[in-house]
């Protein structure tokens, strides 16, 4: 399949200028595409089609998508918030591989390793492409140009911007829902496959023409809080289980016993401490990955003992985070996933565990979102370079992995952190050039690896805030030639062929990079 | 058979590690078939390392198999090394890496040695970062964490980490194995840069003067200007017994260290938490490294999760006498640090004495006084060690005599 002409982003980077048969902008730079024309918006709905008993149920998934109108080439979208546990996708498109249905698009909010059959719905024909994070297997299926359609990676916020700015159309949104009544409201709460929240289907029940929602647990109406509103659901559906429970919050949340994560993790609060971030009224967004978690937990003995609270703390939350809460250190969480079982539970039953959105949180075509006032963030990154641009996605060796998230919308903090590896195993981290740019490196502030902490030249303000403290500040070009040095040399660039593969959109619905296809 | 070696590590819990397989052939030149986690970032490296190695052993002809899960040249030279020398053991030849600059620091025979951190000899991931976490020293081992099949493999190791990885100032310490095969790690020591050298079971002051003079005779050899300093580990009733005799057995003796584990084996007992069963060897150690003028250093604490057990731990360490602990974790090493620090009372009163005997000094006065007490040198001394250590613990200023305030 030959490539779509290409164009030079913004950022110097040559992007497709049609992505699936579609027209496409590429990246303009930060703050700089504006968008014109009304948001999209599904057929009006009339109750005349509707039963008036409230009871949408239908008996399988297979009849819901039948009786919703599954058709060849639709969009069909689902959430992640069962994660690793997630029975629901795989399930829709078994079913629609029944129906001999063909040329689907899946437009996931994010995919994980349980997602491995899908490689065998691309290869049958019942699925086109995919439009979302490709994790693990299907990145490596992508990377190796096994897709017949162009990938397009969105960060969470430009999921929600693409669907209401009608760039994607969804024909067929399936909700799994841990909890729902027969009307389809819906929540993540309660159930055997309890999640928490539903946030990150929000824009698939206001937006899809058609929506179902999956459950294992029906209970009576109401079904409240209605995380997701009935009032936009066509069919409700059950399933004997809709997912892994030990896959989708895990018991406990483990933190690293690694020496050097905790360091740079130690340094990371430091950081925040001593730059005066940390302070009466102040916001963090925290994390569930190991570093990001320890950070939060250093942070907290932190503010402890400088007697310091916080306004709020966005999640994902673990036990660690609802312990906060619980201790009064911080007013609020505003949370968009959860990780633990302790912070589903805190969820459910503590007022001031707020349950937030795309919407809220990261829509870049908003009237605002609340990542741009969240004091600090601290991300993980695959690779930076030294003008601070930053990849979350490939590897060095090419390979597409990982998806975007949060991670763009979050860039728009104050105080943008990546505490980071100098390297894995022998890959150095801070390279000349990310292999894939998925944000520009004047949002990047900060770096923190175990061999030092690199802050980003534009941000005089934070140099001089931390000057004359102890934490051991240095060029992120010293750090580079010190790997480098270790690692005996920088590594040889990736082989790629020339086909795109996946295209990798910035939060305003630009686009910002692409990942190509690696040379066998 | 042709000669053929094999040599590292493999499967899928080893990372940045590798394993080679080496077979001598007659012709066909150098065949290298490499299986790399980072084949398409440093395949071309990996290749190239092979090939330097094999020019320096004179390998003309071979077949080579690496699998590599992210080594380091270093590692992929030891390596290479270990598997040439296990079918070729007659080569002379070293395949040594650059000796970095990083790696070319001293060490003070009376430095603080609070915190050592035990490192696998051949596990060389763990020492890359070792330094970061600042302990006072790091030890290569040679010794117990290296398998016997294993301890030829890991000279090769310890000698290529000790001329390359950056170790941020610790002292650089080496623990060779038992006597008498300990003797024959000295060579892939000394040329390199060793600070100093733990002697592991020692029983008889003679086991000490062995190796020093094997030390000196492969200084002279290799030209080394630097001295190296030595650690005689205490494990036995025996050994314990003797503590002064080995102690005092060369003046390159720094420090005394016991080994709890082998001790309570050798006096019929178990390990407690409590410790009340070795209570006598620590002392015992404590007193003969005093009466020998060098510092004694107790075991390491095994439980990595309980920082609060080591803190403890610690502190009735520093009750008994010790100046320092080993560590089997970084994170262990800051608790040590902590603990070994002087407490508030114990830095006032140095700082007065500090402070008495400074005056003196500039008064022209052989005798220090505070107020009406003369202090005796040993004290003065030991109040300067305090003031030090409290500077570096992080608890005084630097600057405290110009009125810096409490760091």
């Amino acid at each position: 399949m030959p490539n779509p002409e290409m164009k030079k982003n913004a950022a110097g980077r040559m992007v497709p200028a049609e992505i699936n048969g579609r027209e496409a902008v590429p990246f303009r730079g930060v703050g700089k595409h504006r968008p014109d024309g009304t948001r999209a918006a599904p057929k009006v709905a009339t109750c005349i089609d509707y039963p008036a008993s409230g009871n949408k149920l239908v008996p399988d998934i297979k009849t819901a998508l039948v009786e919703a109108g599954i058709r060849d080439g639709m969009t069909i979208s689902t959430h992640h918030h069962l994660r690793n546990g997630d029975f629901v996708a795989n399930a829709i498109f078994d079913a629609a591989a029944e129906l001999g249905i063909k040329e689907l698009v899946w437009f996931p909010s994010a995919s994980f390793p349980c997602h491995k059959p899908i490689i065998e719905h691309m290869k049958n024909g019942v699925i086109h492409h995919i439009e979302g994070s490709m994790n693990g297997p299907l990145g490596d299926f992508c990377s190796h140009g096994g897709m017949r359609g162009m990938g397009v990676l969105r960060s969470h916020g430009g999921r929600y911007q693409a669907v209401q700015d009608g760039e994607v159309h969804i024909d067929i949104s399936v909700i799994a829902a841990p909890t729902a009544d027969p009307f389809g409201n819906a929540h993540g709460l309660t159930g055997p496959a309890a999640c928490g929240l539903l946030g990150f289907a929000l824009a698939d029940s206001q937006y899809a023409d058609r929506v179902i929602v999956v459950t294992d647990n029906l209970i009576d109406f109401p079904c409240v809080p209605w995380q997701i509103q009935g009032n936009y659901v066509d069919f409700v559906t059950t399933m004997d289980a809709i997912g892994d429970a030990s896959k989708i919050v895990s018991g406990t949340t483990q933190i690293t016993k690694s020496p050097d994560r905790l360091r740079i993790a130690e340094m990371a609060a430091r950081f925040v401490r001593d730059a005066g971030i940390m302070r009466d009224g102040f916001s963090f967004q925290g994390g569930a990955g190991g570093t990001s978690l320890s950070f939060a937990i250093f942070l907290m003995d932190m503010m402890r003992e400088a007697g310091v609270k916080a306004r709020f703390v966005r999640g994902g939350s673990t036990q660690y985070l609802t312990r906060m809460l619980e201790e009064g250190l911080t007013d609020y969480i505003l949370d968009g996933q959860t990780f633990d079982l302790d912070g589903v539970r805190s969820m459910r039953e503590n007022p001031s565990h707020v349950n937030t959105s795309p919407f809220t949180s990261y829509n870049y075509h908003g009237k605002g979102c609340f990542a741009s006032f969240v004091d600090c963030v601290v991300l993980g990154a695959t690779e930076v370079d030294v003008n601070f641009n930053a990849n979350v996605v490939t590897h060095s060796d090419g390979r597409l992995l990982h998806g975007i998230g949060g991670w763009q919308n979050c860039l728009f903090s104050p105080c943008v952190i990546l505490p980071i590896p100098a390297f894995r195993d022998r890959i150095p981290v801070i390279v000349d050039e990310v292999t894939t740019l998925c944000g520009p490196g004047e949002l990047v502030d900060v770096i923190v690896t175990e061999r030092g902490i690199a802050i980003n030249p534009r941000r005089e303000d934070l140099l001089s805030a931390v000057r004359g403290t102890d934490l051991p500040i240095r060029t992120i070009e010293e750090l580079k030639a010190e790997i480098d040095d270790l690692v005996g040399g920088a590594p040889a660039k990736p082989k790629f062929g020339d086909r795109v593969v996946a295209a990798i959109k910035w939060v305003d619905g630009t686009v910002i990079d692409c990942v190509r296809q690696l040379a066998e | 058979m042709s000669p053929n070696g094999q040599a590292g590590r493999r499967g899928d819990r080893v990372r940045s590690d590798c394993w080679i397989s080496f077979e001598k052939t007659t012709d066909g030149g150098i065949n290298i078939a490499l299986k790399s986690k980072v084949e398409s970032m440093y395949g071309d490296s990996i290749r190239a390392t092979v090939r330097e190695g094999l020019a320096v052993f004179g390998v003309e002809h071979a077949n080579v198999t690496v699998e590599d899960t992210g080594a380091l040249p270093f590692v992929i030279a030891a390596r290479l090394e270990a598997a040439v020398k296990r079918a070729l053991p007659d080569i002379d030849a070293e395949f040594l890496p650059e000796f970095k600059a990083h790696s070319n620091y001293g060490t003070t025979r009376n430095r603080f040695r609070r915190s050592r951190l035990y490192l696998p000899g051949d596990q060389s991931k763990l020492m890359l970062n070792a330094g970061l976490h600042r302990p006072d020293g790091v030890i290569l081992d040679l010794e117990d964490s290296i398998a016997h099949t294993e301890k030829d493999a890991a000279r090769y190791v310890v000698r290529n980490a000790l001329r390359t990885v950056d170790f941020f100032g610790a002292e650089r310490m080496v623990r060779i194995n038992q006597l008498p095969a300990g003797l024959g790690d000295l060579e892939f020591v000394v040329p390199h840069n060793p600070h100093v050298i733990l002697i592991p079971k020692v029983e008889d002051p003679t086991q000490v003067v062995a190796v020093d003079e094997r030390v000196q005779e492969l200084r002279k050899a290799h030209s080394v200007e630097a001295e190296i300093y030595l650690m005689p580990i205490v494990e036995s009733g025996l050994g314990c017994w003797r503590a002064y005799e080995i102690a005092a057995a060369s003046p390159n003796v720094v420090a005394l260290t016991i080994g709890l584990e082998d001790y309570t084996a050798d006096i019929g007992t178990q390990r407690t938490k409590e410790g009340r069963e070795s209570f006598w060897a620590r002392s015992q150690v404590v007193n003969g490294a005093r009466a020998a003028r060098v510092q004694p250093i107790d075991t390491v604490f095994a439980d990595v999760t309980d920082m609060e057990g080591l803190l403890a731990s610690v502190l009735e360490a520093k009750a008994l006498g010790f100046d320092g602990k080993g560590c089997i974790h970084p994170r262990q090493i800051a608790v040590i640090n902590r603990g070994f620090a002087p407490d508030e009372q114990e830095i006032e009163k140095a700082k007065r004495i500090v402070v008495a005997f400074d005056e003196a000094q500039a008064a022209g006065y052989g005798v220090v006084s505070l107020g009406s007490k003369m202090i005796d040198p040993p004290v003065v001394k030991r109040a300067l060690g305090t003031v030090e250590l409290a500077v570096r613990s992080g608890i005084l200023a630097r600057d405290w005599r110009e009125g810096g305030d409490d760091a």
